[in-house]
């Protein structure tokens, strides 16, 4: 984050400081209590799969737009995901425009992350023709408003977005790929994925810290989990260190927020 | 694109409608919405349409690059872009010619509304972003910029409103769809600052005879006049839910004094 970012006036760090030593938050939350998630899907009729997330005030949308074309040649069987990420100057006061920043690119990596490695996906699906011709997913995060804890949302939104994606059956005839109109099919997906971001504050961990505790916080840890309960990535970031003790808590905390994530995605996978 | 587009043969029927049902001067189904994001100073969404836009406003504020200030007045920044799976064929992210293109004229539109006067050496920057396109983007996102202009309490002459007007099969028709920019006759962006009768944005590809020129003007005007509308009311409704909130505020005192207390 910019430096500008980082200046918060003396009275709202205290302020937010001292209501999280009572175990309360700026906005009545308890610590370890998640904002209201609202998921759309579906929401841009000309992407091939989309979503809108809620996350109290941040909202991030995903687009999935779908193309033919050649696999990389380490994995001439498997179809290709690409993730991209974008922090709209609209979202926040100091996002500027312009090709994607260390932070953009970190999002997309992190979702990215927590999809590849959770199985989700059996990317053996999206072969049509072993070393020629396999589908290529663009999964394109947009950021429109970032009161923050972009990690998750855009998780979710990216999750909601792949399961809203539709793909035509196809006939093979040799080296020539026929799409079939009025085919559409969902792919199928193995279960789900919850990103939890837990934010150091003090000595104080956090679940789901919005814009202003990101300003203010020391650091924070991003876990995924799959439906198993498994963890399938994780993110430190923030530029203060996590003692051995509070990893091991901000994992426990996770893992019980990742409960709710999983009941929202429910309602629209 | 997955699959390859239709064209279609005729763009208006044997009984005078359009492709989508439309007569020749209705025009789309438009909904405006006024304070939409948290961060931004003033925002806006237009649905028009299929067209999905949302515009933010962020100013006045520091102005950086310095050397870029104006010592009068404000600099007005309008920045136009499309998401990746807004149009049929992915976009690419990188920026284009067009974007470049549209970001200046829709700055141009919108300035003469704008009395920059009052804020010399700031910037006043205007965030576009296309999240689904079906003709029109650039009119749907004046509307929605002059919004979020007057969102974000900055003082404005007057609300800009636009529309766009055209010819298709030998017809002049108001606000065209997709299919009738890419396939009509001609095509006639045009944008207004409607109660002082000033034209800030007009456009034209494609061909009209004189006479069909001054038809078209008037009916864009016509259909400016109705947007200007629209948006008037997407304002109020905003005040008018306010003030609804404000009729509680009884209750939101006792809460405050409880906090004060507690805090105590």
């Amino acid at each position: 984050m910019s430096e500008v970012y980082k200046i918060v006036s003396e009275i709202e760090r205290n302020q937010i400081i001292a209501k999280i030593a009572k175990g309360k938050r700026l906005d009545g939350r308890s610590l370890d209590e998640y904002r209201p998630i609202k998921i759309e899907t579906g929401i841009v009729s000309k992407a091939d799969g989309s979503a809108k997330v809620e996350l109290g005030d941040t909202k991030v949308i995903v687009g999935v737009k779908v193309e033919l074309g050649a696999p990389f040649p380490d994995t001439p069987d498997e179809g290709v995901i690409t993730l991209g990420a974008e922090l709209l100057p609209m979202a926040f006061p100091t996002f500027e425009p312009g090709p994607p920043n260390f932070d953009a690119i970190e999002l997309a990596r992190v979702v990215d992350r927590g999809i590849r490695h959770s199985d989700i996906i059996d990317r053996k699906q999206l072969c049509i023709i072993p070393g020629k011709k396999v589908w290529i997913l663009f999964v394109d995060i947009y950021v429109l408003d970032s009161d923050g804890n972009l990690f998750d949302a855009s998780s979710m939104a990216a999750l909601a977005a792949l399961k809203n994606l539709r793909l035509p059956d196809v006939k093979v005839t040799g080296e020539d790929v026929e799409l079939i109109k009025d085919s559409m099919k969902p792919i199928p997906l193995k279960g789900k994925l919850a990103a939890v971001t837990i934010a150091k504050v003090g000595d104080y961990l956090i679940v789901d810290p919005d814009s202003s505790e990101e300003r203010i916080m020391d650091g924070r840890i991003t876990v995924a989990f799959n439906e198993e309960g498994k963890i399938c990535a994780i993110q430190k970031g923030g530029e203060s260190s996590f003692r051995y003790q509070e990893i091991q808590k901000a994992i426990i905390l996770a893992n019980k927020s990742s409960e709710k994530i999983f009941s929202e995605l429910s309602k629209v996978m | 694109m997955l699959f390859e587009e239709k064209i279609p043969e005729k763009l208006i029927g044997s009984d005078g409608l359009r492709l989508d049902g439309r007569k020749l001067d209705e025009l789309r189904p438009i909904k405006f919405e006024v304070g939409v994001l948290s961060q931004a100073d003033g925002s806006a969404y237009v649905e028009h349409g299929k067209n999905k836009i949302i515009a933010a406003v962020y100013g006045p504020r520091e102005l950086h690059p310095k050397h870029l200030a104006l010592q009068d007045r404000a600099l007005l920044r309008c920045l136009y872009r499309m998401a990746t799976f807004s149009v049929s064929e992915r976009k690419s992210p990188a920026p284009s010619r067009r974007e470049a293109e549209l970001s200046m004229i829709i700055t141009q539109a919108l300035q003469p509304a704008i009395f920059l006067e009052y804020y010399p050496r700031t910037s006043i920057d205007v965030y576009i972003e296309i999240i689904e396109a079906d003709g029109g983007t650039r009119c749907a996102s004046i509307n929605a910029a002059s919004l979020a202009l007057a969102d974000a309490g900055i003082p404005l002459r007057d609300l800009v409103a636009a529309c766009a007007v055209g010819k298709a099969d030998g017809q002049i028709i108001l606000d065209l769809n997709d299919l009738e920019d890419k396939y009509g006759e001609a095509d006639m962006p045009m944008a207004m600052l409607y109660r002082r009768g000033d034209v800030t944005l007009l456009q034209m590809d494609g061909q009209f005879t004189i006479e069909e020129f001054n038809k078209a003007l008037e009916l864009g005007k016509t259909g400016i006049s109705k947007i200007y509308q629209l948006q008037r009311d997407a304002l109020r409704n905003k005040y008018l839910s306010i003030r609804d909130e404000v009729a509680d505020e009884s209750e939101v005192k006792v809460e405050i004094t409880k906090e004060v207390e507690e805090n105590e």
